[in-house]
């Protein structure tokens, strides 16, 4: 797959082509121009540890939604082995927006859930972006009761614009399905390890992120609104995104900073997208640890510690009464 | 200013301050807005800020809600020594403690959610009203730990929690903080189960956002007042997304309990009598006699 470049990494993009071209004359070169294309790699590389070093909130936003970054379905396929997908909320619809089903990880049955965009035109429409209507919610509600039932660990990917603002959403209850979903997970009587993998928008994304441990990637982001939304709402424009995104503190580092997510996973050089088997290689072995920590903690103990955590979200101050 | 104005010369333009029509005390007529009808102050405050004329529902800010559902006697406040700060620093048009400061000085609160202890038609109860006059009604961890602060005290008194709506969404000035508190407010709701206590949610004009896709629609009975905006999205939002226009009275209370989000709407006038006979039926007791 060639790897599609995104505005800021144009220099980077520059000489990958120059890259191409060389490798292109090598074949029929009767110099040895290897050396060159060698060195030309080592820069490539130096130059994206750069850019990469020091991205701003903005342009991890536009990272975190790479048409190429690994989806769900892709850490499905890379994590877990026969995954039986369970479709259907029972009442209405299958949503796509959301996938969700039985798997084994490391041979441990769980149930994986997460939000799935799509990667052509086609299945983007298909998915709705990755923007779940009421009957996703509600499916990965039905899922995780199942899961209980059977005494199986959750693991959520999250990766959403948000809940979609639809006519027919509105109309079967959009708010209600965010609402239980929030309610039922604050005490699901088996563990619930989520990782936010790409875009964790609002509402949207927290109606499957209450659990005992989040865990974001590296150039993942997580927000109260998207910095657009903001931008239109506090300064009148979409234009000002990028002020909203470093006002709203939306990185992986800031929230591990603030106290919100547990765990900051690192990506592969450039970003998940540029090696997807890197990438699982580094979120497996921290779901291991997880699953295994919260295995050896009774239920008793990692429902408290879930509930507690709930309860000390927020900022303020006491006054003397 | 009107176009009117604009073409006046200054001369003749009015300074409100100045102006001889403010011999006439403020507030004593107004226009509702629905029927277009002048009302006289005083008749709208007796009725509860409903119109006489049109039945609409005038917004009421968190304190007269407080007044009307609970009795005089014996009130206590909650969570009042929970006050904002500026977490992240936050700057948009305004910085946020500047906001925080005018939000406090045009409605006399200091934070957007008002708890207080009481009883109605003398049944103990705990009610949280939020004051959408202060920043759009917009839930921040104020607003989080207020709420919690009252399904804990209805907890130990071992009274049912009620909570009146009226909210735009979550405080974006706050950031992801006060996206947990969507989900800090609903897994409180757990206590309350715990102990059988009901939870009853009113939702009023408007009731949007992060409120709306939290406790809101969690309650044990959930009621809407007559005309409120209820819903997830903003209309405009939902407009832009679809590119259609939205039925007639999309996202109205009267619109939801036809999509059965609702358990009923209620007058506001008939609220405190509603409010006390469901409490009194889940929690198994004798119906309260108005007072």
């Amino acid at each position: 797959m060639k790897p599609t470049f995104l505005d800021f990494e144009q220099p980077i993009a520059e000489l990958e082509n120059k890259i191409e071209e060389l490798r292109f004359v090598q074949d029929d070169s009767v110099l040895d121009i290897s050396e060159e294309i060698s060195r030309l790699q080592k820069k490539s590389q130096e130059l994206t540890k750069t850019l990469y070093s020091k991205l701003t909130p903005s342009q991890i936003a536009i990272v975190a939604r790479h048409p190429q970054r690994p989806y769900t379905l892709d850490y499905v396929d890379g994590l877990f082995t026969d995954f039986q997908e369970m479709r259907g909320d029972r009442s209405f619809a299958d949503d796509p927006a959301i996938v969700g089903g039985l798997a084994r990880f490391n041979g441990q049955p769980v149930m994986v859930i997460g939000h799935q965009k799509g990667r052509d035109t086609k299945e983007k429409i298909a998915r709705n972006f990755g923007m779940p209507r009421p009957e996703g919610y509600r499916k990965a509600l039905r899922l995780m009761r199942t899961a209980e039932k059977f005494g199986l660990p959750v693991m959520t990917f999250v990766d959403t614009p948000g809940a979609y603002p639809g006519i027919g959403a509105e109309e079967r209850g959009q708010s209600e399905a965010i609402g239980r979903n929030l309610y039922e997970m604050a005490r699901l009587k088996v563990p619930v390890i989520v990782t936010v993998i790409g875009e964790g928008g609002s509402g949207g994304a927290l109606a499957i992120a209450v659990g005992d441990y989040v865990n974001m990637l590296q150039y993942s982001t997580y927000s109260v609104i998207s910095p657009e939304g903001c931008a239109s709402i506090l300064w009148k424009t979409a234009e000002r995104a990028g002020d909203a995104a470093e006002a709203l503190g939306i990185t992986a580092p800031r929230l591990k900073s603030l106290g919100l997510i547990d765990r900051v996973v690192n990506e592969p050089l450039g970003g998940a997208h540029r090696d997807h088997a890197a990438m699982m290689t580094a979120l497996k072995r921290v779901l291991q640890e997880q699953l295994k920590e919260a295995g050896s903690r009774g239920l008793d103990e990692l429902l408290k510690t879930r509930f507690d955590r709930l309860m000390s979200y927020g900022r303020f101050k006491e006054d003397a009464a | 200013m009107s176009w009117l104005n604009k073409l006046l010369p200054p001369k003749i333009k009015r300074d409100p301050r100045t102006s001889k029509a403010s011999a006439v005390p403020e507030g004593l007529w107004s226009k509702c807005p629905a029927c277009e009808a002048v009302l006289y102050h005083t008749d709208l405050q007796a009725n509860l800020q409903v119109c006489p004329k049109c039945d609409h529902h005038h917004s009421l800010n968190a304190r007269e809600r407080l007044d009307m559902l609970l009795d005089a006697e014996g009130r206590r406040e909650i969570g009042a020594e929970v006050k904002p700060i500026d977490i992240l620093k936050f700057k948009d048009s305004k910085k946020y403690p500047d906001r925080l400061v005018a939000a406090a000085e045009s409605t006399g609160e200091d934070d957007a959610l008002v708890v207080m202890q009481g009883s109605i038609h003398n049944m103990p109860a705990v009610v949280a009203a939020f004051e959408f006059r202060f920043i759009g009604g917009s839930m921040g961890s104020v607003v989080g730990e207020r709420f919690v602060r009252g399904v804990q005290a209805a907890v130990e008194a071992r009274a049912p929690f009620i909570c009146v709506a009226a909210s735009g969404g979550a405080r974006m000035q706050e950031g992801l903080n006060s996206l947990m508190q969507m989900a800090k407010t609903s897994a409180a709701l757990q206590l309350l189960s715990d102990y059988q206590l009901p939870f009853i949610s009113i939702l009023t004009d408007p009731t949007m956002g992060g409120v709306s896709a939290s406790f809101a629609f969690l309650g044990d009975v959930v009621i809407g007042e007559p005309g409120a905006l209820i819903g997830f999205a903003g209309p405009r939002v939902i407009e832009q997304t679809v590119r259609e226009t939205l039925p007639e009275g999309f996202q109205r209370s009267e619109f939801l309990i036809e999509k059965g989000a609702l358990d009923m709407i209620v007058d506001r006038r008939e609220l405190k009598l509603r409010v006390a006979t469901l409490v009194a039926l889940l929690m198994k007791e004798a119906q309260p006699v108005s007072a």
